[in-house]
């Protein structure tokens, strides 16, 4: 994405800005442990836990912070913190 | 033709041929009389403006902001807490390119309170991005606000800009002042031609987030800018020559210099009392000279080293202090000279409206030729 003056934008364009960088641990999830209840999703601050066509859920890491939230919510223990090297 | 003025008049009289489309000002001492002005003019119909009557100054330069994203030509004046009032906006105006014009009558920082003249309120906003230029008389005061439109505008640069002018000593001074009618104006000072604007059509946010991955560039692309208007500037100044007869085009201005051994380096009005204290001090066979710096910002580093070249001792006078670390004029015409050889002396002198006398100056000398600075001078040590 090339500068512009004055650090101008269209509407929309936060969605360029890839805020998971700042990560330092990235969450796994388990599908085969996984019973679908979507409370990862609906726990995450940054709406960026999404259900896959299986029904289970993944996060974008594009935007996860790596906050940890998920894991602590998930009542199967199916989802894990792992420290991401860059 | 000359008319003899208040500077202050002088300031709303060239600011109404500059034609702002908004003006946006809170009333402080002492920038008052041109604010007063500009309102007057604005009732009258003199100025086909926008006058926005705010409750701060932080909202003052808030609503220039506004009003220059959305394509007008703005203009604001303040000076001391209320400069430091907008210090947020005025980091914020810089980083989203905004050229606008404001006018520093330049009054020193509380506490304790003061209305006198220093040049701390200026100074201390030397890192936000704002082109600085400071007048020496009320001449230059008008002539600069032409140029720093012309300069602040100028796709290339598009950055905003003060002018500085010392409070009283030349804002409630009346000297002879020769004003452009509006033609000779309009032909050196083209309608304004925003290079992008806010437009319901086509939305646009100006200054929006950047990521540890973007911010770097965008800070740099600033200070690029800010080394281009130096060109810019001494370009603007050339043709203001050209048309008026009184030439801009140095950031640095060398008085008697050319075979000094002692230099003094000043800012704004105090220039011309160094001007008259040179003249008898040359009749005394003392060869001084003055270097007057007019753009502070940005800093004219090279043509300083230029300009001082030929002399073995400086002496810089701050009507500032970075406190901790001397005088910030001072500090950086160190930093000009780095390796020259050359003995650089800095004086803290006339914080808060003390008064500078020819033999305060001639005194100054004395002391720096003695190997006697980086100092306040004049402390009445009797009352410490």
């Amino acid at each position: 994405m090339a500068l512009r003056v004055g650090c101008v934008a269209a509407p929309g364009r936060a969605l360029e800005n890839k805020t998971g960088g700042w990560r330092v641990f990235k969450p796994v999830f388990d599908p085969e442990n996984c019973t679908k209840c979507g409370m990862c999703a609906m726990v995450c601050p940054e709406g960026c836990v999404r259900e896959t066509e299986e029904g289970t859920f993944e996060p974008d890491l594009d935007y996860c912070k790596g906050c940890g939230i998920c894991v602590e919510i998930c009542p199967k223990k199916g989802i894990r913190m792992e420290k991401e090297e860059k | 033709m000359l008319e003899f003025m208040e500077g202050s008049h002088a300031v709303a009289e060239i600011v109404k041929r500059c034609r702002p489309q908004v003006i946006a000002a809170y009333p402080i001492t002492p920038q008052t009389h041109i604010v007063e002005d500009l309102a007057q003019m604005v009732a009258n119909c003199e100025i086909d403006a926008e006058y926005i009557t705010v409750e701060s100054e932080f909202s003052a330069l808030s609503a220039c902001l506004g009003a220059s994203a959305a394509g007008s030509r703005v203009y604001s004046a303040t000076t001391s807490q209320g400069l430091a009032l907008m210090f947020e906006v005025c980091f914020n105006a810089a980083g989203m390119r905004q050229p606008i014009v404001m006018t520093i009558a330049n009054r020193s920082l509380g506490a304790p309170l003061s209305i006198w003249n220093d040049q701390q309120d200026s100074i201390s906003l030397r890192d936000s991005g704002w082109l600085q230029f400071y007048a020496e008389d009320n001449q230059e005061t008008a002539d600069l606000h032409m140029i720093a439109y012309k300069v602040c505008e100028d796709h290339d640069i598009l950055l905003p800009a003060f002018v500085c002018f010392d409070g009283f000593i030349l804002t409630h001074t009346f000297e002879p002042v020769a004003l452009p009618t509006q033609e000779e104006v309009d032909a050196y000072l083209p309608a304004f031609n925003p290079y992008q604007r806010l437009d319901a059509e086509n939305p646009l946010s100006f200054g929006m987030y950047a990521t540890p991955e973007y911010y770097m560039e965008f800070r740099y692309e600033v200070d690029q800018a800010m080394q281009r208007a130096k060109q810019a500037f001494v370009k603007a100044g050339r043709e203001f020559g050209e048309q008026f007869g009184r030439d801009y085009s140095a950031l640095v201005e060398g008085y008697r210099l050319e075979d000094a051994d002692t230099a003094l380096v000043a800012m704004g009005s105090i220039c011309g009392t160094v001007k008259d204290a040179i003249d008898e001090m040359r009749e005394n066979g003392r060869k001084v000279g003055l270097l007057k710096i007019r753009a502070y910002r940005p800093f004219p580093a090279r043509e300083i080293a230029d300009a001082l070249k030929g002399v073995s001792t400086v002496a810089v006078l701050d009507k500032n202090i970075s406190l901790g670390n001397g005088g910030a004029v001072g500090t950086e015409v160190k930093s000009a000279l780095y390796g020259s050889g050359i003995s650089v002396y800095d004086y803290i002198i006339a914080l808060g409206g003390r008064d500078v006398r020819k033999k305060d100056i001639a005194a100054v000398v004395d002391l720096a030729e003695k190997g006697k600075g980086d100092m306040f001078y004049g402390l009445r040590t009797e009352v410490l």
